[in-house]
């Protein structure tokens, strides 16, 4: 088991380092000078020269990269253009209100997903099953951004439930922020229920072929014990996999949704970067989101043994 | 015989749209661009079925224009990652060693990355238009086609036609495009079909953001978000977009289940 946790997490470091250089390779490919950027089209030649000297930018690239990935580990994620805060604080305060959103999310729509799909697997091409596919299938072909400006349409404008634009910290107003934050979960909740319930009913119906399934209906174990000791045990990892995904993707993939419900968020904290240009930020949440898309998977991958014994072997 | 049912609904949605996709490239009951401003914001009537926009556009013409342009990039993009992922997995697959062991590494970063977020950040290097989108979609899914593929060509190297291909002495090259290559349809299919749904999502996300195709030209995302300020008093500009997206986004679903189905017959009844 030792062996396991240790072998993945040295794999985890080759990919830290790849994914570090492409994010330095995809904002030097950038077109237009970021320091011509930074001092506007007023500044003359030799300022321009003079403020590449002071931020490094003379050197060789791989002295460049060093440099950087040495900041990097010191906390440093540079500054923004805009305003000159440092980035890693701001790329924190904007990921804090997309991970809530996003974990009570996908943790509901598992509690959803996950009975579902072992309910539709054990009733295999019947009409619950047939059911809860269409529904699922349903469910995942709503563009998260669409039903989402339905759900403000009719709960927001129309019923005045929710409240339509704006939004209030959690730290400052607990009840009052969570209100703000009701619609854009429900909208990702039934998304990510569509995507998981398939998952786990397909993987449900791999294991209920197997043998010790069966077995088990032979000797006359109740159907729920069958489903809740045998199935659902081997048929939780590859969802578990599916979860990892999602939960890296959301994170990155949110600023629609975030868009739509006005939320300061990481997804429209990059958004907004890009359009301003302000590339120091955008490198970071890029770097930053796929540390954390890449921790996810470790969590994941490291979880994993505890559904599925096999993979412990080495 | 339920895959039966879900394929043809889906191929009959699939095929709607490009059935209108493809009129739309030479006809559209007005010009979906027209501005007619004192014929803003109008709901549905016998003129204009769907309405207008805020700048008296008609709303239907405009919903068939922007269909045949996500067509066109959907179509684009999947290619695009298709033919990178199927060159990237089968050479890595089938040669194995070095090759395999650089181009998968390269893979995997990509992989490293949430698909949409590789996409945001290419879009800011090619720039927001109509191909910058294939390019960043295409560079962005290509890598989840090249682990399938490798992964079907490491069988396929193993078994007995693809070993007397090699042992009659036909080249590397011979027996990859002649004995790998095809046998690798039927999966490249499956996901390439699923892709068609992420790609639309993605690029009608993208639009929605304004990182899309950009205005006046019409996409299902940029109507979508031009609607947002409307919401209330003409309601019909966001419902008919997003409908359209879910439709269609359904239809591909559907035809993937079904060609899943069909080639993997453990998910049918027992």
């Amino acid at each position: 088991m030792l062996g396991y946790i240790l072998r993945r997490l040295l794999l985890t470091l080759p990919t830290l380092l790849l994914v570090a250089v492409a994010v330095f390779v995809l904002m030097r490919l950038i077109p237009g000078d970021p320091v011509q950027l930074m001092l506007g089209d007023m500044a003359d030649a030799a300022q321009v020269a003079d403020q590449r000297a002071r931020m490094g930018l003379d050197a060789p690239l791989p002295v460049q990269f060093g440099h950087w990935v040495h900041a990097l580990t010191q906390g440093d994620f540079g500054r923004s253009i805009s305003d000159q805060q440092p980035v890693l604080p701001l790329i924190l305060e904007r990921f804090s209100v997309s991970a809530i959103i996003v974990l009570v999310a996908v943790a509901l729509a598992v509690a959803l997903a996950v009975p579902a799909g072992l309910m539709a697997a054990w009733q295999q091409n019947r009409p619950a099953d047939l059911l809860i596919v269409l529904g699922a299938t349903l469910l995942l072909s709503v563009p998260s951004f669409w039903l989402g400006l339905l759900l403000l349409l009719f709960f927001g404008m129309h019923l005045g439930w929710f409240p339509v634009i704006g939004y209030v910290p959690l730290s400052q107003d607990l009840i009052g922020g969570a209100w703000y934050l009701v619609l854009p979960v429900i909208t990702l909740v039934m998304i990510e229920t569509g995507v998981l319930t398939r998952m786990a009913r397909a993987s449900a119906i791999e294991v209920q072929r197997l043998e010790y399934v069966t077995h088990a209906r032979a000797k006359g174990v109740p159907d729920w014990q069958i489903v809740a000791r045998h199935v659902l045990p081997n048929a939780f990892a590859p969802t578990l996999t599916l979860i990892g995904l999602v939960l890296g993707n959301l994170l990155g993939g949110i600023a629609v949704l975030e868009t739509v419900f006005t939320l300061p968020g990481l997804g429209r904290l990059l958004v907004d970067a890009i359009f301003a240009r302000d590339y120091p930020v955008v490198q970071g949440v890029l770097l930053f989101t796929a540390l954390i898309y890449v921790l996810v998977n470790l969590v994941v991958d490291l979880l994993y043994p505890l559904f599925d014994p096999r993979v412990r072997a080495p | 015989m339920r895959w039966h049912a879900n394929g043809v609904v889906g191929a009959a949605l699939v095929g709607m749209v490009l059935g209108v996709a493809l009129v739309a490239l030479w006809w559209t009951p007005y010009d979906p661009l027209a501005l007619n401003l004192r014929a803003k914001l109008q709901a549905p009537s016998v003129a204009h079925w769907l309405g207008t926009d805020e700048f008296g556009r008609d709303v239907a013409s405009r919903l068939m224009a922007g269909a045949s342009s996500s067509a066109i990039v959907a179509v684009a993009t999947v290619a695009l990652a298709t033919a990178l992922g199927v060159v990237v997995g089968v050479l890595s697959g089938f040669l194995r060693g070095w090759t395999d062991r650089v181009l998968m590494a390269l893979n995997d970063t990509l992989l490293a990355f949430p698909g949409i977020l590789l996409a945001l950040a290419l879009m800011v290097i090619v720039g927001a238009n109509r191909w910058g989108i294939v390019l960043a979609l295409g560079l962005a899914y290509a890598p989840s086609m090249a682990r399938v593929v490798r992964g079907v060509v490491l069988s396929l190297r193993e078994t007995e036609y693809v070993e007397a291909s090699r042992m009659i002495g036909n080249s590397a090259t011979v027996t990859m495009l002649r004995h790998v290559l095809p046998n690798c349809v039927a999966p490249v299919a499956v996901l390439a079909t699923s892709m068609f749904g992420w790609v639309l999502l993605s690029e009608s996300a993208l639009s929605f953001l304004g990182l899309g195709i950009p205005p006046p030209a019409p996409t299902w995302g940029n109507m979508l978000a031009g609607s947002r300020p409307h919401m209330q008093t003409a309601v019909w500009l966001g419902l008919a977009p997003g409908l359209c997206i879910a439709l269609t986004l359904l239809g591909i679903n559907l035809l993937g289940d079904a060609l899943r189905d069909r080639l993997d017959p453990r998910m049918e009844r027992t």
